[in-house]
């Protein structure tokens, strides 16, 4: 089918032909068809989950086409070199409140990272930057991080930085989702602004807000990746005989799915005997030096449905948690049914059902184990829980789901669910935040129709937020909140009435209005965050055309210049880059160590004779090797001691022991030595018997045997580490390790927090080219790894006293190369993992395993077999460990590092085909 | 009692909501039974392989003799190379030891003027060049003996020194190593384990859903120590019996139930731990790269790897307070050695006392950063 024909003659900016996209098993856009008219404002509507997202993604080219034809501005977007040549002409705003925003970057720095993606001169950025900033209204805060915006600001900085390069087709995903009325108006005002400097640009946008589609030139209605109609917003409301495109999206739903939908009523609430459910006072609560919610005054009736209306972040979700006594109000108190939340008493939550922002139950487990869970944390009896269980499962329609896993249901039956499991115990409150966000229009009609009766029927008071207007309307009373303040509190319809508007939504803006002309008079230099649009025509320069060309180096550094940014905001990572490595390099140093000394050991001398002490005498001047402990009488004392590894070692000479040595009658010394630990057991056994024979050999030979006629000296010769203690071996390795290990896990974990956080899309819609994008993220990360090199050096020199022998340059240009190729060994996993998590723990084991087990760190290469030694010539480390140990210890010269430092260099341009090959430019 | 209850109930449901996590499932599967199995066979600390060349300036009988005594498995078969080709090599890296055997060596022995034999090591590789230059020299002096008597048995020593190692008679490193295996998977697994369903409930808003319930935080907490601690219990008995026991044949001297007494009270450390891991960190990757440092120095710094005795003295004082180090070393005590409860109630007691310290203050944190989670 192909939806209904473009008014005008002119060309469609967008057709899509035949188009089937699936997600593993789900179907999220089913064989559509479509022509979006050019130059025009379409709005895709639907409720969360119909395929809106997908689509826009692949119109955008931000998603890898599956099936069908998808014709943007003139070319298939499928065709790589169409897109690399197109998507200059488009600008994409993914969803999510600042999806594809740095949050640790400020909002200048923003807007001016996505100018230099598409090439804007030096010249020509600051301008534009700050001429888009203005124009928003963004310019008093253009040094403020992203993170710390509002969800309309940041949506604001999303658009600056779309608009940025000018493009001729602007796709917008639920830009006002979650955003207060005040800023989606004014969000709206510029759209409409922008394109009357632009007539000629296509906008498309989609939203869940039925009521804002109302406004625009054409609609696309959707459900369940179909497309249920299009045209005009009037054309489509007279075709269905509606009077608001909310009904009449219902009106075009098949007839199964609106489940014999009627129109909600609400009954009037009986006047009963007020009594107060929640009282709160004054209620505040700071985060630092930031107000989230400011002097809170509410009080509200038994049996009420009480509405809290705000944007994400106003202190809605806040407010509620000092209600339910999650959170400790720093000022002001709260009651519950005349009793202390603050007490936190296990009593009053009883007589609480709450219900979270998002959906909060146990997704792997079934409907009814998380029922039942419920049940018992509440301690219902087992015939209670039945019955109750039952009730519960038929009114809300639970009952052909109850085995099926929470996670498995659709989003409508996951709210009922939760609504299940919190009024399971039947409380007398239910507190309920943003229930229904998410939820398309029949689903939430039918979840109010429950709410409605728990408060007619059962006297239920019933908490509720959202950001709907026109669940705002349902609600006994409501109250505005913004930026922390309640603005109003009435009946909807008295709010409405007191401002003289029309809508709820109108009203809600007044009241904004009035509270920042408020704020202004009290402090006028300050810029409110929602400050007005500014009037003031804006006519930013039009940038220049991006210059041709494969490699541009000022997008490379673009992304360099982001990425330090970045990091040098994180703390948690920065600790990881500079203090991980310094605490792993001491904790090796000091905590590995081969070398043993202070033997413990003690003895049993059966003999007593002159010949036996003259014996043990020896042990005793073997130090610092041995340390003697007491004599011991009998065997099981012996045993006792090595068991509980009071001593190490139990020596014991035989009763005529010096009758024997003076009659060569060969007697024998035992030597009990506590091999539990294999390597220590070992060392200890061979030192006894160094001790023994040097005593034997010894020309002054106290005990006066005979020495052994033909022999031959051997003459150690300990090379490169003559007192051989290990911290001459250990912390020449320990770089070797750390300069793999950190370097690759950071910079792994920097390409998967963008694919997690949603900040790659500016990769895949902007010109950026994978080797600029792989080398740009890069960069950041070879410097911050030759940082650490140099205090790696200065703690082998100063704290270990193991100095650089060899040739410092040579071994600094060695270190380049290799975490030059330790990070890019972090981009190549970067490419198969997902998640951050999974990043850390794969980039961990790919690294660690063959550092520590076949480049010579425990065993020399020299000694590895088979695959072993394979895997140990090809792997980096191995020729890093050479030059490292050698620079050291052995002073090598820098001939000889001359090798690895040309296998090094060999090992970066295939690592970076590798990863270069496994990075997608679309999203799968 | 009702307190009871609810630790249990909360307790099924994070045994429950492990079991349908297929991945973690496998992945502790195989760190307690195909991941220990690698590392108690793969890596030893005995000498093999070893890489040997000679320098022969004697070409006698003898020399011949000594070059012919070194073979697989513990060493390479000896390359011969040139007295001024040593450094050299040695500087590749190409061998770890290099004899050197001086001109008229047999002639000077035959006429016992003890000539000198040069035995040059790479010091760089430490455990094996102690251990192998020490092989290299009894084989040497055996050998000389043997040839100069004609016979196979060494000349007599007037003073005969039997070694006997002790609970470990061949001294096989995979009965170490094995049991290290496992005891460096138990703390790892487990601060995976309980941080993760930690900061899981955070970020799914289950958390939130319990504090508001009839709970306190110490039931959550405590829900969570004992059912991951149950998981890793019982992934550690089987990992014993399966693979310590019947694969790898390692003998189990002292009390099993006595060890696994001491592995509850380690467990109770490491799931505290965990909870503190997963309450600090703000996101699971910030929790991955805490645990790497953090099980990192543990493991290193416990005796698994390299002796406690060689650490220094201040930072044997510091390890004192790291429950990894006790438990190495009660399972030492307990496993090899045979020791009872009064070679170890120390080390119990420590555990214990780090491990309770730990537990009240993540209980405390995890109570506040409730609080403070938007």
């Amino acid at each position: 089918m192909i939806a209904s024909a473009v008014p005008s003659a002119a060309k469609p900016v967008v057709s899509i032909r035949e188009v089937t996209h699936r997600y593993g098993g789900t179907l999220a856009l089913d064989g559509i068809s479509l022509d979006i008219p050019a130059g025009r404002m379409v709005g895709i509507v639907g409720p969360d989950g119909v395929g809106k997202s997908t689509l826009m993604a692949l119109v955008a080219g931000s998603k890898k086409l599956q099936q069908g034809h998808v014709i943007v501005l003139d070319g298939d977007i499928a065709d790589a070199a169409h897109r690399r040549a197109a998507c200059p002409r488009i600008a994409y705003m993914p969803q999510g409140l600042g999806k594809n925003l740095y949050l640790e970057l400020s909002v200048n720095e923003n807007v001016d990272f996505m100018a230099r993606l598409f090439e804007l001169s030096g010249a020509e950025r600051p301008v534009r930057v700050k001429g888009l900033l203005n124009a928003t209204g963004l310019g008093a805060f253009s040094g403020r991080p992203a993170g710390k915006l509002s969800g309309g600001m940041k949506q604001k900085v999303g658009l600056c930085g779309a608009l940025v390069h000018d493009p001729d087709l602007l796709i917008l995903d639920e830009p006002t989702t979650g955003v207060d009325p005040l800023s989606r108006r004014q969000f709206w005002t510029l759209i409409d602004k922008i394109r009357s400097d632009r007539p000629g640009m296509s906008v498309i946008i989609s939203t869940a807000y039925m009521d804002e589609a109302q406004q625009w030139d054409w609609i696309v209605t959707m459900d369940a990746g179909r497309v249920l109609a299009t045209g005009t917003p009037a054309e489509l409301m007279q075709r269905t005989e509606t009077k608001d495109l909310e009904a009449c999206f219902i009106k075009l739903l098949p007839e199964e799915k609106r489940m014999g939908h009627t129109e909600l009523t609400i009954p009037p609430r009986t006047a009963t005997a007020a009594q107060i459910a929640i009282d709160a006072k004054g209620l505040t609560r700071r985060f630092g030096t930031f107000t989230a919610v400011d002097h809170v005054t509410l009080s509200i009736e038994r049996g009420e449905i009480f509405g809290f209306l705000g944007s994400n972040g106003c202190g809605k979700s806040t407010t509620m948690k000092m209600l339910t006594g999650l959170l400790p109000p720093t000022e002001g108190s709260a009651t519950l049914f005349g009793e202390s939340v603050e007490a936190g008493s296990l009593e009053t939550r009883k007589n609480l059902g709450y219900m979270t922002q998002a959906f909060s139950l146990y997704e792997e487990l079934t409907v009814r184990q998380n029922l039942l869970l419920d049940a018992r944390l509440y301690h219902l009896a087992p015939e209670r829980t039945k019955a109750r269980i039952a009730e519960l499962v038929d009114k809300f329609g639970l009952k052909p789901h109850m085995d099926a896993l929470a996670g498995d249901l659709p989003m409508g039956l996951r709210q009922r669910l939760s609504l299940a499991v919190a009024v399971l115990h039947e409380p007398q409150m239910l507190i309920l935040d943003e229930p229904t966000s998410g939820v398309d229009p029949v689903a939430r009609d039918s979840f109010w129709e429950l709410l409605i009766d728990l408060s007619r029927k059962q006297g239920v008071t019933i908490f509720v937020t959202t950001h709907f207007m026109n669940e705002g309307m349902r609600c006994d009373r409501i109250s505005l909140m913004n930026a922390g303040k309640v603005l109003a509190c009435d009946a909807p319809q008295k709010l409405i009435d007191a401002q003289g508007t029309n809508s709820l939504e109108d009203a809600f803006i007044k009241y904004m209005e009035d509270a920042i002309a408020a704020a202004a008079t009290g402090a006028k230099s300050k810029p409110s965050e929602s400050e007005t649009l500014s009037t003031q025509p804006t006519a930013p320069a039009a940038p220049s055309k991006p210059r041709k060309g494969r490699f541009s180096i000022d997008r490379m550094l673009a992304y360099s210049n982001n990425e330090t940014m970045q990091i040098r905001r994180d703390p948690v990572r920065l600790i990881f880059a500079f203090v991980g490595s310094a605490l792993l390099m001491l904790v090796f140093g000091f905590g590995i160590t081969t070398d043993v000394e202070d033997i413990r050991y003690a003895w049993m001398d059966l003999d007593q004779s002159p010949e036996s002490r003259a014996y043990l005498e020896q042990f005793v001047g073997a130090f610092p090797y041995f340390t003697g402990m007491e004599a011991l009488n009998s065997a099981d004392d012996a045993l006792r001691d090595l068991q509980s590894d009071k001593i190490s070692l139990v020596l014991e000479i035989p009763p005529n022991f010096g009758r024997d040595v003076q009659r060569g009658a060969l007697p024998e010394v035992s030597a009990q030595v506590d091999g539990a630990h294999t390597y220590r057991g070992e060392t200890v056994a061979q030192y006894t018997q160094g001790v023994h024979n040097n005593m034997l050999r010894d020309p002054a030979d106290v005990l006066q045997t005979a020495p052994e006629k033909y022999r031959a000296n051997v003459q150690e010769r300990y090379m490169y580490n003559p007192t051989f203690e290990s911290v001459y071996s250990i912390v020449p390795s320990v770089p070797a390790l750390l300069l793999i290990l950190i370097p690759a896990i950071l910079m792994a974990v920097s390409v998967v927090r963008e694919k997690e956080l949603g900040s790659i899309i500016n990769f895949y819609v902007t010109p950026t080219g994978r080797l600029e994008y792989l080398l740009g993220k890069q960069l950041p990360y070879v410097l911050i790894g030759m940082i650490n090199y140099f205090v790696l050096v200065a703690m082998a020199v100063l704290v270990f006293n193991v100095p650089i022998k060899g040739s410092f340059l040579m071994l600094t240009l060695c270190t380049l190369l290799y975490i030059t190729a330790t990070t890019a060994i972090g981009l190549v996993t970067s490419t198969f993992t997902g998640s951050q998590v999974a990043a850390v723990f794969v980039t961990a084991i790919v690294t660690l395993v063959p550092t520590t087990q076949f480049s010579g760190l425990l065993q020399p290469i020299s000694t590895l077999q088979g695959q072993a030694r394979l895997i140990g010539s090809i792997w980096p480390t191995s020729y890093y460990m050479h030059s490292s140990v050698g620079a050291y210890t052995k002073g090598l010269s820098a001939a000889l590092m001359m090798q690895d430092i040309i296998f090094l260099a060999c090992c970066i341009p295939i690592l970076w085909t590798i990863a270069v090959l496994g990075l997608r430019k679309q999203e799968k | 009692m009702t307190s009871l209850l609810n630790i249990l109930w909360l307790g099924l449901k994070e045994i429950r909501s492990l079991a349908s996590d297929v991945v973690m499932i496998l992945f502790v599967f195989y760190a307690f039974t195909i991941a220990i199995y690698i590392q108690a066979t793969g890596t030893s600390s005995e000498i093999n392989n070893a890489s040997i060349a000679f320098v022969d300036e004697d070409e006698s009988a003898l020399s011949k003799e000594l070059v012919s005594s070194f073979y697989p498995p513990r060493f390479q078969l000896p390359d011969l190379i040139r007295a001024n080709q040593i450094d050299d090599a040695m500087d590749k890296g190409r061998y770890m030891f290099v004899v050197s055997i001086p001109p008229q060596f047999e002639s000077d022995v035959r006429a016992q003027r003890r000539p000198d034999i040069q035995l040059n090591i790479d010091a760089t590789a430490m455990q094996q060049a102690g251990i192998g230059a020490n092989y290299i020299k009894n084989i040497v002096q055996d050998r000389i003996g043997s040839f100069m008597t004609r016979t196979d048995v060494a000349s007599p020593q007037p003073i005969n020194l039997i070694v006997r190692k002790m609970f470990n008679p061949n001294g096989e490193s995979s009965w170490f190593t094995s049991i290290v295996a496992i005891i460096n998977q138990v703390t790892l697994l487990t601060i995976v384990l309980c941080g993760a369903a930690v900061i899981r409930e955070r970020e799914h808003g289950t958390l939130e859903h319990l504090l508001v319930m009839p709970l306190t935080s110490f039931e959550i907490a405590m829900a969570k120590v004992w059912a991951n601690g149950l998981v890793i219990l019982i992934a550690t008995g089987l990992s014993l019996f399966l693979v310590v026991r019947m694969a790898l044949q390692v003998p189990f001297a002292g009390s099993v139930l006595l060890w696994f007494c001491g592995v509850g009270l380690y467990l109770f450390f490491t799931t505290a731990l965990g909870i503190f891991l997963g309450t600090v960190s703000r996101s699971m990757a910030q929790f991955a790269l805490l645990i790497i440092l953090v099980v990192v120095v543990m493991q290193l710094l416990s005796g698994g790897n390299t002796p406690v005795e060689s650490q220094p003295k201040w930072l044997q004082l510091l390890t004192f307070f790291l429950p990894s180090r006790h438990f190495v070393s009660f399972s030492q005590i307990i496993i090899y050695r045979g020791g009872g409860f009064k070679a170890v109630w120390l080390n119990f007691l420590m555990v214990t006392a780090v491990g309770l310290a730990f537990f009240v203050y993540s209980l405390a944190l995890f109570r506040k950063s409730i609080a403070v989670t938007k």
